[in-house]
């Protein structure tokens, strides 16, 4: 008798079919990647595999006569608090097969998400709020690091700069796209990104995978990022952006680094990334040349020194418990930009414990690592971005009001060109055409459609940061720069309040 | 009863208005009362104050500390400090009338000083100011029920709780004559009358009047706590005072680009810019984007040797200019210059962020400081460390 696999006995999803509706075109057996539809020939007619069904939509969205719905499975274990389906039916996995419980996007327990605890301020009487629709506002902003004073002279009666400044990145908008890598996400979603972010005014991230040789004309838009695994990179790569991020860690999975399967690794990647076609593309936990803080100094000077001092170095950590003190390590170590990813930053593939339970919120990270860096009198002379978590522009205010320079988002962005959540990035097969390179899969999303919704969607969100600051009687974004009078907190603890030096709403 | 703290951070609306004879002639305090009483419709009764330049010639070389104090006890404090710290010369209590409505008026002491520089090679005028500058936010942090209101060498700032007319009355502000004046009118809305909280505000010899809300505040205050400013005061006023002195006191910035740098032009029209300009600009922006000053202003202040107006970027605040041969007026209104000056020769309304600056001639007044070159600026090495670069391959 073959062993039994519990977990097959008990899908997460219903697909229900209205067969008043359907007329048996076999379109979702097309477009379900994950076989959950099936086409039973003696009968002429579809069954459904529901134990297969990830609950992406896909079939549901693409049905021409709306036949179908998508729904959780109706069965139910017996109540129980602790024990909930989600704990049962991972132990049901890990029991059959005796492996790594994998999942993607970012954490996914509702601990308490600070954004949702903050209100803004707006003008009355006092001070007037300003209209953008009539007068300028101003999101432009510079990263990098910066000298703290001017050198200034005087030639004929005017005043110029004696000493330029150095290398500085020019943003329209203070939100940039997370580096997510060509491998984890399709082509076309990065061809996207990066034309967008190049209309946009801002910049796209490489993820580790190296640069496709389609987007190198993207690269006053581009920051390459040079990962432990450090696939596809060369000096060409290096000089191809406008900053190079040192990614230490990732806000889904501080701690680990990260894994491409080899099923993803087609003739393309293979080719960007420099490894065989079919192997795993495994970059391990530690950079093996960062044991300490003086090798991340030696690591971002080889890399400017590499790059002739005209690139920015940008490192990237996670927010942990000590994330204060290790950005300020950081800038101290000579970064020009420190990117801090929080415990609801996403990604392609993650054990589910790390994407769950490691990190800290990022909210409170910004709090504490301005709050260090202003300490230390060393706040202004560089830029702090941040990510994990970020839904919508609210949540961007917020982010730079408690201290943050510029924002990245990545889940948000995959969300702008279809994506649904399902969390099965890692199996590579998405059928929305995202998280993946298949082939025929890709042609799903085209690279045009992936700019467009990109960005709509930032611009959309730019317009409302302008109307958020207008109506705080602000026209230009460094005003609300760690401008914690702008934040009341709403049922937040003392301790909260203090991390996130904000007072209460009614104080 | 009168109050020395406050609870939150002030809101106000409010009247200005200042005067400056470009030849360092003195004015009479009169003139100053009758134009800012002009606007008696812009305050409510609960501030109004006055800053004089030139006031004190038999001491101009000493910094007159203008201290206001809660009691006997914290004037002990304060004297205690001072004997401590600087060499005193002279000091008396600061003439006051009674003033019927005026209840309960806290103490107020002036003292000429100079205070105490540790270490022998700091013996410059910039370690000296510095020293006086630590010397007042001690005071002011430190010793509970006491502030000092100026600190600036011949001059001195007289303000309390009242309408103008009560305040002037109050201080004997008809007696002063002085070479540049400013006074203030105010309309607080939230925390009603606290003494520290009126203005002029001022830092050694920079005053303030100021009318509007800086939207900005909290990014300005923590961008002035880098460089160890301590805003106690909780007034939209107190950080441009520390902003203006950290701009051009500390980092040199000639007045104009100062004042560029607090109400900065647009992106728009520095991307217009030709290149050397653009530079420029831009460069102020990204480096003293914590000192912009954001939300509405009209802001006038003053130092020894000239008066400056500035308004907000986009002008959200009133404010006019005149002048009638060497004297210059500016105020809220066009009608508190008529009143004292009915037939100005000049009369214009400063655009929106364009500073209006008006310097003494050369050598009109003792200790005369003039802002439009630039001048060294201080340097921090404890900040300098985080970029040492190594030797390059590249660069030379």
């Amino acid at each position: 008798m073959a062993t039994p696999q519990f977990a097959s006995f008990y899908p997460d999803f219903y697909i229900e079919r209205l067969w008043d509706r359907c007329i048996k075109c076999k379109r979702c057996i097309k477009e379900c990647t994950y076989e959950a539809h099936i086409w039973e020939a003696k009968k002429k007619t579809l069954l459904e595999d529901h134990v297969k069904c990830v609950g992406c939509h896909r079939c549901e969205a693409f049905c021409p006569t709306k036949a179908i719905i998508i729904k959780r499975h109706p069965a139910q274990f017996r109540e129980h608090a602790l024990w909930t389906p989600w704990f049962i039916k991972n132990i049901y996995k890990q029991a059959d097969q005796g492996g790594v419980l994998l999942t993607s996007t970012g954490c996914m327990l509702p601990f308490k998400n600070y954004f949702d605890h903050l209100v803004l301020d707006a003008c009355q009487v006092t001070n007037p709020p300003i209209d953008p629709l009539r007068e300028p506002m101003e999101l432009r902003t510079y990263i990098g690091s910066k000298p703290e004073a001017l050198e200034i002279e005087e030639v004929d009666g005017r005043f110029r700069l004696k000493k330029k400044l150095p290398p500085l990145i020019k943003l329209e908008v203070p939100i940039m796209f997370a580096g997510m890598s060509y491998g984890a996400i399709s082509l076309h979603v990065h061809q996207g990104l990066a034309k967008a972010a190049r209309d946009l005014g801002t910049l796209y991230n490489t993820g580790e995978g190296g640069l496709h040789a389609s987007l190198y004309e993207y690269g006053a838009n581009t920051v390459v990022q040079c990962a432990s695994g450090r696939f596809g990179l060369h000096v060409d790569y290096l000089k191809a952006g406008v900053a190079i991020e040192i990614k230490i860690g990732q806000g889904a999975k501080p701690g680990i680094g990260g894994h491409l399967p080899g099923e993803k690794v087609t003739e393309e990647i293979s080719k960007t990334r420099m490894i065989p076609v079919g192997s795993d593309a495994l970059s391990p936990a530690p950079h093996h040349d960062i044991y300490s803080i003086e090798d991340l100094r030696g690591l971002i000077f080889a890399l400017k020194e590499a790059t002739e001092y005209q690139k920015l170095v940008f490192v990237k950590i996670s927010a942990v418990h000590n994330v204060a003190a290790i950005a300020s390590g950081v800038v101290r170590a000579g970064a020009d930009a420190v990117v801090i990813d929080g415990l609801k930053g996403g990604t392609g593939a993650a054990p589910t414990m790390f994407r769950d339970y490691i990190g800290i919120p990022i909210e409170l990270a910004i709090s504490a690592v301005d709050k260090r860096l202003r300490a230390e009198g060393i706040r202004h002379r560089t830029s702090i971005i941040a990510s994990g978590g970020i839904r919508c522009s609210a949540d961007v205010v917020k982010a730079i009001a408690l201290g943050a320079d510029a924002v990245s988002i990545g889940t948000a962005a995959l969300i702008a060109v279809g994506c649904t959540m399902c969390q099965r990035c890692y199996t590579g097969k998405c059928p929305w055409g995202i998280a993946t390179n298949n082939p025929e899969l890709l042609k799903r999303l085209p690279p045009e459609v992936a700019y467009e919704k990109i960005y709509n969607l930032v611009k959309g969100w730019a317009h409302e940061i302008k109307e958020m600051l207008g109506a705080m009687g602000i026209n230009s974004i460094e005003s609300l720069k760690g401008n914690r009078d702008k934040l009341r907190a709403v049922g937040l603890t003392k301790e909260e309040m203090e991390i996130l030096e904000v007072k209460h709403a009614g104080e | 009863m009168w109050n020395l703290t406050t609870l939150g951070r002030e809101v106000s609306g409010c009247g200005i208005s200042g005067i400056i004879h470009r030849k360092g002639e003195p004015i009479s305090g009169q003139m100053i009362i009758k134009s800012i009483c002009c606007q008696y419709e812009r305050g409510n009764g609960l501030g109004a104050g006055f800053a004089a330049y030139g006031i004190y010639p038999d001491f101009k070389d000493y910094y007159a500390l203008h201290v206001m104090a809660q009691s006997k006890e914290a004037l002990e404090k304060v004297e205690d400090f001072l004997q401590r710290r600087t060499f005193l010369t002279f000091q008396e209590p600061i003439p006051t009338r009674k003033v019927k409505t005026i209840h309960n008026p806290p103490l107020f002491k002036r003292y000429f000083v100079k205070p105490r520089v540790e270490g022998e090679e700091s013996c410059g005028l910039f370690a000296e100011e510095e020293q006086m500058v630590q010397i007042v936010m001690e005071i002011n942090e430190k010793i509970e029920g006491a502030y000092v209101i100026s600190s600036g060498k011949n001059m001195g700032a007289f303000k309390g709780v009242g309408f103008p007319d009560e305040i002037a009355e109050f201080f004997r502000v008809d007696e002063y004559r002085a070479y540049i004046w400013t006074a203030h009118n105010r309309f607080p809305t939230n925390t009603p009358g606290w003494w520290g909280g009126a203005h002029p505000f001022t830092l050694l010899d920079w005053s303030i009047v100021h009318n509007g809300e800086i939207s900005s505040y909290g990014t300005n205050r923590r961008y002035l706590e880098l460089f160890g400013y301590k805003c106690t005061l909780l007034t939209d006023t107190e950080v441009v005072a520390y902003a203006l002195d950290l701009l051009i006191r500390k980092l040199g910035l000639p007045l104009e680009l100062a004042c560029k740098a607090m109400a900065p032009p647009f992106w728009m029209e520095i991307d217009e810019m030709e290149e050397e300009e653009r530079e420029l600009y831009s460069a102020l922006r990204i480096l003293y984007g914590g000192a912009v000053l954001n939300g509405p202003f009209a802001i006038l202040f003053a130092y020894n040797g000239g008066l400056v107006g500035l308004n907000d970027r986009v002008k959200l605040r009133p404010l006019v200019a005149a002048s009638k041969g060497d004297l210059y007026f500016m105020g809220s209104e066009e009608a508190a210059i008529r009143s004292i000056c009915p037939d100005p020769e000049r009369v214009w309304a400063p655009k929106a962020g364009e500073p209006v600056i008006i310097e003494m001639e050369e050598g009109a007044i003792p200790n005369q400081k003039s802002y439009l070159k630039v001048r060294p600026k201080e340097v921090r090495e404890d900040a300098l460390r985080i970029r040492s670069i190594p030797l390059s391959l590249f660069t030379s």
